[in-house]
């Protein structure tokens, strides 16, 4: 009997063993790219974050030793319903180990509730919403490149020091969109400015002039644009022609990207000033990605800051990953690891990720160049000022995320 | 939210710009299906055509607006008769639907290759030179390229219903609709009227690129977002009725803009809704004959 027993343990014991040898072996990764592949979205994600995630997979050195890495990608179309039914078939039936990207914060958020289900990683760079790492916070998550509580601080914040105290705001009407404009209210309030009103046009509108009306009528100092991309570049376009500027109103594009800025033009987008935590011409590290970026992209976009997130996300995986010696496909531990870990890369030099799964890294403060400040292509921005990484996000104490109050 | 006097004004104003391009597409649109029975889902593919040809011709060329605003609508135009005598002339006596399955997936195919060559943020067009700044009106600061939009895109809308309602050539061109054998016992070109028929809707779907160009982003997508409220707008003013179509186009700004101003979140689906109803009451369309 004793005999048996332990015969039993010692078979356990080699099954376990075995278990963990086979863990151990396991050198595989497949990564999601979930984004926007034709929208408003697609310049600022789009194909571009999966040149980059292929680029990450090629930098990690992970493929000499012996790794096999795929990457899939998903056009989730600025839709919640598509985006999750892409995520759930990700999971249950391609294996995919870890999502990134996803912009457009109302899918963002939806993928983020799949991915802590099926205990996979979710490296998110796209969306703003810094719900993700506060009210809607997730132990799989690790948000990564930038957020509205960061864009709304360094250019609310800045605007209203230069003497932009009331606001109106044009804020998209969907999840991102209201989370800037609350975040940015708290901003300029917090510094003693005034919001005057807001007006909510639909997400992807082609003609903003009733509105930039009403935010003209309203005599504000400072007209926020909570939205992004597509609405972005024609909301300033139109407030160029409406003679907003001109008038004596401010615009402040809350969130910006370079390729917003291209495809303006300097003559119009000129004098805007916002807040970004990447830029190509940063420092040797960002050009030196950048054009090698650049040159795998069809239309030769310089990469935006979601795109060298993503980079920037798979670079700290793929290092955790090799650290760990293997693949465990287990969500929840790879991204304590992941948090655990200091990060460093070109991207955003060094860094640390909060237990909220805020990554941390320095935000900057731009200014458009003039025509004539540019000395050629994508030489479009002037640093203003850097607000080092402890300042640009959301202090720990202020989170509302329900994984610290456990600790 | 009480009402301000000069607010709304600006809004109808607004609205009415934005009409100009609803009517000008729409009015392609009802000229291609009186005259082809053709549902041509291509019409937003070719109105972004159009805005590209006027950056091409700008940036490649050297050729600035005002030649574009001719010269953009005839290429494009002679593009759309090439699809018409290569494409279209063979489904021509088919049903309603094949009309529509062909020239949605050619409107799929043409913004798949403007959108992988140009991304979906677009390039920029800047607003000509002598139509640059604005005036203020009292109620509101109007710039003078919009005002001009809406003069030029009235003067041409009328121009083409007087085209095809009041002129010997029009004539012909209804004649031939009813009964193109008998048309074509007079002596008369009918497949060659077809083709200049669907080369002029391409054409005014052109010119609204072109007139657009300034002001929104010249991009890809451009047509496809701007396609589906011009078709409620052609179900609503009534298929084929050219006025219909016209004076649709306009109202259907002005309610829109009216929208933005009650109830910006709606403004997208107002026209939508507008559709649904005036399908429930009056199913051939305000101004459509029974079919």
């Amino acid at each position: 009997m004793k005999k048996a027993v332990s015969t039993s343990l010692l078979g356990l014991a080699l099954m376990m063993s075995a278990s963990s040898l086979a863990f151990a072996q396991d050198k595989t990764a497949k990564i999601g790219v979930l984004n926007d592949q034709s929208g408003l979205y697609a310049d600022v994600t789009g194909p571009g974050s999966v040149v980059a995630a292929q680029m990450a997979v090629e930098d990690s050195g992970l493929l000499a030793k012996g790794w096999k890495i795929d990457v899939v990608i998903g056009d989730h179309q600025n839709k919640p319903d598509v985006g999750s039914n892409i995520a759930r078939q990700w999971f249950d039936v391609d294996k995919v180990d870890a999502i990134v990207d996803v912009p457009t914060s109302s899918v963002g958020l939806v993928v983020n509730n799949i991915v802590k289900e099926k205990n996979g990683v979710y490296l998110n760079s796209g969306s703003g919403t810094s719900d993700l790492s506060n009210a809607q916070c997730s132990p799989n998550t690790i948000h990564w490149a930038y957020d509205t509580f960061q864009l709304a601080n360094g250019t609310g914040s800045a605007m209203v020091k230069n003497g932009g105290d009331t606001w109106f705001f044009l804020t998209a009407d969907y999840a991102f969109g209201t989370a800037l404009e609350r975040d940015t209210t708290n901003a300029v309030t917090a510094k003693g400015g005034k919001i005057i009103g807001s007006v909510r046009p639909p997400l992807n509108t082609a003609d903003f002039s009733s509105f930039l009306l009403q935010a003209q009528a309203s005599k504000a100092k400072v007209i926020g644009l909570a939205n992004a991309g597509g609405d972005t570049i024609n909301s300033i376009k139109q407030a160029s022609e409406f003679g907003i500027v001109k008038g004596g109103q401010k615009l402040a594009g809350l969130l910006m990207f370079i390729t917003d800025v291209h495809a303006l033009g300097l003559p119009v987008a000129n004098g805007l000033s916002f807040t970004e935590t990447f830029y190509w011409d940063l420092n040797d590290g960002t050009r030196g990605f950048s054009k090698r970026f650049q040159a795998r992209m069809k239309n030769k976009n310089m990469p935006t800051t979601v795109q060298a997130g993503v980079y920037s996300s798979l670079i700290h995986y793929f290092k955790t990953l090799d650290a760990m010696g293997g693949n465990s496909h287990d969500g929840l531990k790879i991204v304590n690891a992941m948090k655990a870990a200091p990060t460093d890369d070109i991207i955003f030099g060094k860094g640390t990720i909060q237990p909220n799964g805020r990554k941390l890294h320095p935000a900057y403060l731009f200014e458009v160049k003039k025509p004539e400040e540019s000395k050629g292509p994508w030489d479009y921005y002037k640093l203003v000022a850097t607000i080092p990484a402890d300042q640009a996000f959301t202090p720990l104490d202020k989170s509302a995320c329900p994984l610290l109050k456990k600790t | 939210m009480s009402i301000n006097l000069q607010a709304l004004s600006a809004q109808l104003l607004v609205g009415l710009i934005n009409g100009s391009f609803y009517a000008l597409l729409s009015l392609g649109l009802a000229v291609i299906f009186g005259m082809l029975n053709i549902i041509n889902f291509a019409h937003g593919a070719v109105y972004m055509m159009g805005a590209f040809a006027a950056y091409f011709l700008l940036n490649l060329a050297g050729i600035g607006y005002w030649p574009a605003l001719i010269l953009a609508p005839l290429a494009v135009g002679l593009f759309g008769m090439v699809m018409e005598r290569t494409m279209l002339k063979w489904i021509a006596n088919l049903d309603h639907l094949y009309g529509l399955l062909l020239t949605f997936g050619l409107a799929l195919i043409i913004q798949g290759v403007f959108q992988n060559y140009f991304g979906s943020s677009g390039l920029p067009y800047a607003i000509p030179d002598a139509l640059k700044g604005g005036m203020n009106l009292g109620f509101m600061f109007l710039p003078i390229y919009r005002g001009w939009v809406v003069i030029f895109s009235l003067v041409v809308c009328l121009a083409t219903w007087f085209l095809i309602e009041r002129t010997r050539l029009g004539a012909y061109l209804r004649a031939a609709t009813e009964n193109p054998t008998l048309v074509r016992a007079f002596g008369i070109n009918v497949p060659l009227m077809i083709t200049l028929t669907y080369g002029l809707g391409v054409g005014l779907a052109a010119l609204a690129g072109v007139l657009s160009a300034p002001i929104n982003q010249v991009r890809p997508l451009m047509g496809a977002d701007l396609i589906i409220v011009v078709f409620a707008v052609v179900v609503i003013g009534g298929m084929g009725s050219i006025m219909g179509s016209i004076i649709t186009g306009f109202t259907l700004g002005i309610i829109e803009g009216l929208t933005k101003y009650f109830y910006p979140e709606a403004s997208n689906t107002v026209v939508f809704v507008l559709m649904v109803l005036v399908l429930l009451v009056k199913p051939s369309g305000l101004t459509g004959r029974a079919a």
